[in-house]
């Protein structure tokens, strides 16, 4: 039973997206108990001739989540195929992934992508590797420790980190990183700022997974003499384990795509630096940022490829989410 | 091994509710007792109270005193994970955990305290198994996840677990409740053996099987909702199924009430 509640898990978090589409309108067998077609068949003897208006209200409803299905597709398909159909070209050269921008002017083809890549994959992993403790360990806390005010506190921080816009998380780093430190703009200052961002993200993930482990393995442990801390670390962590990892890739996912902070904390540069703390680094999307206003073809070529790249990326981080949702899962 | 319980004047608390009031008994070592009563009497609050799993609740406490030979479980300075490692827990639901193999499931409690040594863990596997009736089924896949086990065989692994870290008391919460006859059936012939080394506690609804189990059996009852639950009589099994000294003893036994 157990299995089942990590399976929800997954529809919990993972599923979202599918939410958008009107169930029941696309599979078939929902006709049946509609009533739709009960004017063609011979009346029921026992329930009689379905009513007239039910049935024009249940076409209506059909068609209104169909519109509603198609309205919020149309932009998603628009966006993916003018990001493809201008980006692809420049992916399928080897040299996008090999090579940096360095030396490259926006009026000569060629270049990659490697130094924006590199500097995503750095900064969105240190960002993860700081906000992993620190979000599981505070909805450890808030589910398994957490009674009275202080975690309703702790649970309303977390509320007002959620709403917090991304631009106003660069700002406070740049407060008190460049303002009050005196500190130089760096990727470090970056990732602070993205960490911000994804521990309540993982924060509130987390503590839904580990409402989701039934209080009985908790209980089944505590009765063989394990003490609570044992207990969380042994029995309710590994349960959760594939849910909180989901969680944690989709946060990821989220983060990557930033840019407000990226803007005002990574200044770029079109060489490789991977360096954290030596000023100048590049990233996805501030090379998206740099050759946006550029209308020579090179570099317009350019921003749509990066653009693209960032996509699979995030796709990418989104799929490797569902994968151990599903494989990850306690099975029977 | 095998202990005696001696609770004397117990209250039970959640919160500012008081659960179960004044129960003072004595259980034999190497003993069956079997608690019987109407839903939300307490009989489950007043069991947990046994091995302090009760004040895993928030707001449950206790007054009065639980002794287990000459040890009083509520003591200052008592260890409640010790306590829990001395007397054992089966519960109602089969709650194996799901993230381990049987062998896992049954070494949790020992591997989870920190004992290590595969050839110790493997005898104390075996035993225990074989000690739960489950080893025949068992043996040929003690890798595969605890729960692709049936319920009546998940129930007895969950003993299994229960009995490998060699508790002196086994308390046992409708352990039949989720199963069907034969497993129930397999599960009493079970209490029945563990009796010559564990002082075992059990809650049931089923009459018979509290005539067939136990040796003692304690009635309890409540006066209304909302009032606490008492213990109204405890006496040999055979005595309240054929002469017990309270009237509502017999009425709840005849069904004609609860
Ligand atoms: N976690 C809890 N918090 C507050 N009150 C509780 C809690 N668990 C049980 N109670 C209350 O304590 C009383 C005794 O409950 P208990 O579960 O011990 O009854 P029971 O005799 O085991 O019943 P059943 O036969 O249905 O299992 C009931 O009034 C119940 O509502
Ligand atoms: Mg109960």
């Amino acid at each position: 039973m157990s299995s089942n509640t990590v399976r929800m898990t997954d529809v919990a978090i993972v599923d979202e997206p599918r939410s958008t589409k009107p169930a029941g309108a696309t599979d078939g067998p929902a006709t049946a108990d509609s009533g739709g077609s009960g004017g063609r068949r011979s009346p029921s003897p026992v329930f009689g001739h379905p009513a007239r208006a039910r049935e024009v209200k249940d076409h209506l409803a059909r068609v209104v989540m169909w519109l509603a299905f198609l309205l919020a597709l149309v932009p998603l398909v628009w966006i993916l195929w003018t990001v493809l159909s201008q980006g692809y070209h420049l992916l399928l050269q080897s040299e996008w992934w090999t090579n940096s921008q360095k030396g490259i002017t926006s009026r000569r083809e060629g270049g990659g992508a490697v130094h924006a890549i590199q500097g995503t994959l750095i900064q969105g992993l240190t960002t993860a590797v700081i906000s992993v403790p620190i979000g599981v360990m505070t909805a450890i806390y808030l589910v398994e420790y957490g009674r009275g005010k202080f975690a309703k506190a702790v649970s309303f921080m977390v509320d007002i980190l959620t709403g917090i816009p991304s631009i106003v998380a660069g700002l406070f780093i740049y407060a008190v990183w460049v303002t009050t430190l005196g500190l130089q703009r760096v990727g470090f200052a970056v990732c602070l700022a993205l960490v911000m961002l994804m521990v309540p993200v993982i924060v509130r993930s987390t503590e839904e997974m580990l409402k989701l482990v039934p209080n009985e393995l908790r209980e089944a442990s505590y009765a063989l003499g394990v003490p609570k801390w044992k207990t969380i670390m042994k029995v309710v962590l590994p349960t959760a384990f594939s849910g909180i990892v989901t969680g944690v890739l989709l946060g990821l996912a989220r983060v990557m795509g930033e840019t407000a902070p990226l803007l005002i904390l990574g200044p770029y540069t079109k060489a490789i630096a991977t360096d954290l703390f030596g000023g100048y680094m590049a990233t996805l999307p501030t090379m998206i940022n740099q050759d946006r206003s550029e209308s020579l073809q090179p570099a317009v070529d350019r921003v749509w490829a990066a653009a693209l790249t960032l996509i699979l990326l995030v796709l990418l981080l989104n799929i490797a989410g569902r994968v151990v949702a599903r494989f990850g899962s306690v099975r029977k | 091994m095998a202990k005696r319980i001696d609770v004397s004047d117990l209250n039970v608390y959640y919160g500012s509710f008081k659960a179960v009031e004044g129960v003072t008994m004595t259980v034999e070592p190497r003993s069956v007792t079997a608690f019987i009563g109407p839903s939300g009497c307490g009989k489950s609050t007043f069991l947990r109270t046994l091995n302090r799993m009760h004040e895993v609740i928030p707001g449950g406490r206790v007054e009065g005193k639980v002794m287990l030979d000459d040890q009083d479980l509520y003591g200052s300075g008592v260890d409640p994970v010790a306590v829990r490692r001395t007397v054992g827990m089966v519960f109602q639901r089969p709650n194996p955990f799901p993230t381990m193999s049987i062998y896992d499931n049954v070494a949790a409690g020992l591997k989870l305290n920190g004992i290590k040594g595969k050839k110790k863990l493997d005898e104390v596997v075996e035993k225990s198994l074989h000690g739960a009736n489950l080893w025949n089924e068992v043996k040929d896949r003690l890798n595969k996840p605890g729960a692709g086990l049936s319920g009546g065989q998940q129930q007895r692994l969950c003993i299994a677990r229960a009995i490998a870290v060699e508790p002196q008391v086994l308390l046992m919460d409708e352990p039949c409740s989720a199963l069907d006859p034969i497993s129930t059936l397999a599960i009493e012939d079970l209490i029945s053996e563990l009796k010559s080394k564990y002082t075992i506690v059990i809650v049931t609804h089923n009459m018979q099987q509290a005539a067939r189990v136990s040796d003692q059996t304690a009635f309890f009852n409540l006066a209304a909702t909302g009032k606490p639950g008492k213990l109204i009589e405890i006496a040999d099994t055979q005595k309240i199924f054929s002469n017990p000294s309270v009237k509502a003893t017999e009425d709840y036994i005849s069904g004609r009430f609860g």
